[in-house]
């Protein structure tokens, strides 16, 4: 089975925050939610409680790193940029403040519905100045993704999950550099996130039928490395983007935007919400309804290369499990 | 608190509303109203209420120097013209970022600021901005979206407070900012943590952009609004610099000091309430009314005529 991590955030903060007394931890009433519960109980100094007021809560974190203490605020994703964005720019992003944005339930991850999930984040956030994005793919990148957000002069955003984390990786998050999982000739694949869980299951399967995947992860999404990708990308039959967001603004838009601006003339797909609102109901249900699972990336794979793969779901799931084990992949998965 | 200059309170807020009135005759149109709202406070604040050190930015104001980024060392704030920072100074944060023209003449008038910076004024590639941005002459953050000035102050004050600083952290608020939620937010916020180093005075002169505010949203009993929040709340006279003196010294511990500054918008302008209810940005659409207002202000505010169109 894949290594599951509980709760990976929670420890991973402390032991981050303990050791940097300007570190702050800042919570609208999603304490627990956000696993920063323990923090606030062990270290009650670095912590502070900012009620249901988001508004107040980015702009007092902007006042906090005025005076040389770095605010993580924790709050679910949607609450970062939705209700204060107003503050969010003139309170922060302008004034090019070490302010930390943690957002919780990124995307689908949530049957919260509309209300929170953030699936439009990634567009909104890119189109700021000053601001850098990021998002974590598994439990190694949410334990040391911390510290890189840390290393960023100016405000950050962090796409992080929580609860039951899979360990797909074994080096820590790295600063604007795309993980290369695989190498194939045929097609490129480009994910971030939890998508980036399915397409490693559908990668194998692909190289049993004889498809040469070349699969790249992204969790710096602002900048991004560009060189990787373009070298990546010249020569392949097609692009095929898969992110926990809406197709417009995000990783299939990084994508299209690098392959017109060097004219690599390569077929893209993206796959991701497309111009649609999600709904409440589980996450699995959530990716496989609106085409964001291992399943639609194979679909997309065999648009792209004009060729049916007869892949089956039972094949995927199989893959998945087989490819926990192998010890021969630079990545943990 | 002592003196910072020789001039009295009342000459530099007489002074304040001569410079912006002179000002507005001569580039047809600015924040003339709020000049006359906010005269006393300013002037008591400048020259009596906060503690600073000298100007650490030349009386002439510098051109903008870019956006603040990572890669822009050059980008300063404006705060240069209150002093350095320091444990044991005070800071002052300006909210309503449109009262520019009143700071800017503020600091002139307790010569902070050249005599003749205002020629800066809202011109391309300047910093002294018609509304003020946080590298303009006395801000120090972007405030003009309203109702972020107060959160972003108590953030600096809570910092002030937990580091032992004695100097005292001073915000300058308008009642239209009491609209915003944010600003109730940021008062629940300020009870629970205790930041009790932060003194505001609001302008409640009774005015927003629409019009008089008891026509486009009543803020009813303010004063209860904000003792219900936990606030020490102080409402005074604003232009009775006795009484402003009185609460800024009536701070409570574990609690924000709010002074309502109940003001007049053409107090010192009475030609102004022709104008009522539209006075938010005063300008003239003719050179009679202009020749009028000019006129009648000129003598209401002891002004010599030849000033006014030497410009």
């Amino acid at each position: 089975m894949v290594d599951i991590v509980n709760r990976p955030y929670a420890t991973a903060f402390e032991t981050f925050a303990t050791a940097r007394p300007e570190v702050m931890c800042l919570s609208a009433d999603l304490t627990s939610s956000c696993e920063v519960d323990g923090f606030r109980d062990r270290h009650p100094d670095q912590f502070l409680s900012m009620g249901m007021a988001e508004q107040n809560m980015l702009s007092f974190a902007g006042g906090l790193a005025m005076q040389g203490y770095r605010p993580f605020i924790h709050t679910f994703a949607v609450f970062l940029y939705r209700r204060p964005y107003d503050q969010l720019i003139n309170s922060i992003a302008y004034s090019n403040r070490k302010v930390r944005m943690m957002g919780f339930l990124p995307g689908i991850t949530t049957p919260g519905g509309i209300t929170h999930q953030a699936i439009e984040d990634i567009a909104v956030m890119r189109a700021i100045p000053n601001m850098t994005v990021l998002e974590t793919g598994d439990a190694t990148e949410v334990e040391t993704v911390l510290e890189v957000a840390d290393s960023i002069d100016g405000p950050v955003y962090v796409r992080v999950l929580r609860g039951q984390v899979p360990r797909l990786f074994a080096t820590p998050f790295a600063f604007n550099e795309l993980r290369t999982l695989s190498k194939g000739d045929d097609v490129l694949v480009l994910t971030s996130g939890v998508c980036t869980e399915e397409a490693l299951r559908a990668t194998a399967a692909l190289s049993a039928k004889g498809v040469g995947v070349h699969h790249l992860h992204a969790s710096t999404l602002k900048p991004f490395d560009r060189d990787t990708f373009i070298e990546a990308a010249r020569g392949k039959k097609g692009v095929v983007t898969l992110e926990n967001h809406i197709i417009t603004g995000g990783l299939g838009t990084i994508a299209a935007e690098i392959i017109a601006e060097e004219g690599l003339g390569v077929k893209l797909r993206r796959l991701g919400l497309n111009d649609t609102f999600a709904h409440g109901a589980s996450k699995p249900y959530l990716m496989k309804k609106y085409g964001l699972d291992a399943g639609a990336l194979v679909a997309a794979i065999e648009d792209v290369l004009g060729q049916k793969l007869d892949i089956s779901d039972d094949a995927l799931q199989a893959v998945r499990l087989d490819a926990v084990h192998s010890a021969e992949k630079a990545e943990a998965l | 608190m002592s003196l910072t200059n020789e001039k009295s309170t009342e000459d530099i807020a007489h002074g304040i509303r001569k410079r912006v009135f002179l000002h507005t005759m001569r580039n047809n149109g600015g924040y003339l109203s709020q000049a006359c709202s906010a005269a006393e406070s300013l002037a008591f604040l400048y020259n009596e209420a906060l503690h600073l050190g000298a100007p650490t930015l030349p009386p002439v104001p510098k051109p903008f120097a870019g956006v603040p980024s990572a890669h822009n060392p050059d980008a300063f704030t404006g705060a240069g013209y209150h002093g350095p920072f320091a444990p044991d100074y005070d800071r002052f944060f300006v909210s309503p970022a449109h009262y520019a023209l009143v700071i800017y003449s503020a600091l002139i008038e307790v010569g902070r600021m050249d005599e003749n910076a205002l020629d800066h004024f809202n011109k391309d590639g300047g910093s002294v901005e018609m509304i003020g941005a946080e590298h303009s002459p006395g801000m120090e953050v972007t405030t003009g979206s309203l109702a972020q000035g107060l959160s972003m102050a108590s953030g600096v004050a809570f910092a002030r407070k937990r580091a032992g600083d004695k100097g005292k952290v001073w915000v300058y608020m308008s009642d239209g900012e009491f609209q915003e939620g944010q600003t109730w937010e940021c008062l629940s916020a300020m009870r629970h943590h205790e930041i009790d180093n932060i003194r505001v005075i609001v302008d409640v002169n009774r005015q927003q952009c629409d019009g008089a505010m008891s026509s486009v949203q009543e803020l009813y009993d303010l004063p209860e609004r904000i003792a219900a929040f936990g606030a020490t709340c102080r409402s005074i006279d604003g232009h009775d610099l006795d009484a402003m003196r009185k609460a800024a010294d009536s701070a409570e511990p574990g609690k924000p000091l709010v002074i309502l500054a109940n003001t007049s918008p053409f107090q010192g302008m009475d030609f102004l309430k022709k104008r009522f209810p539209r006075l938010h940005y005063v300008r003239f659409k003719s050179e009679a009314e202009r020749k009028e207002m000019r006129d009648a202000l000129a003598k209401e505010l002891g002004v010599d005529m030849h000033e006014i169109e030497e410009a």
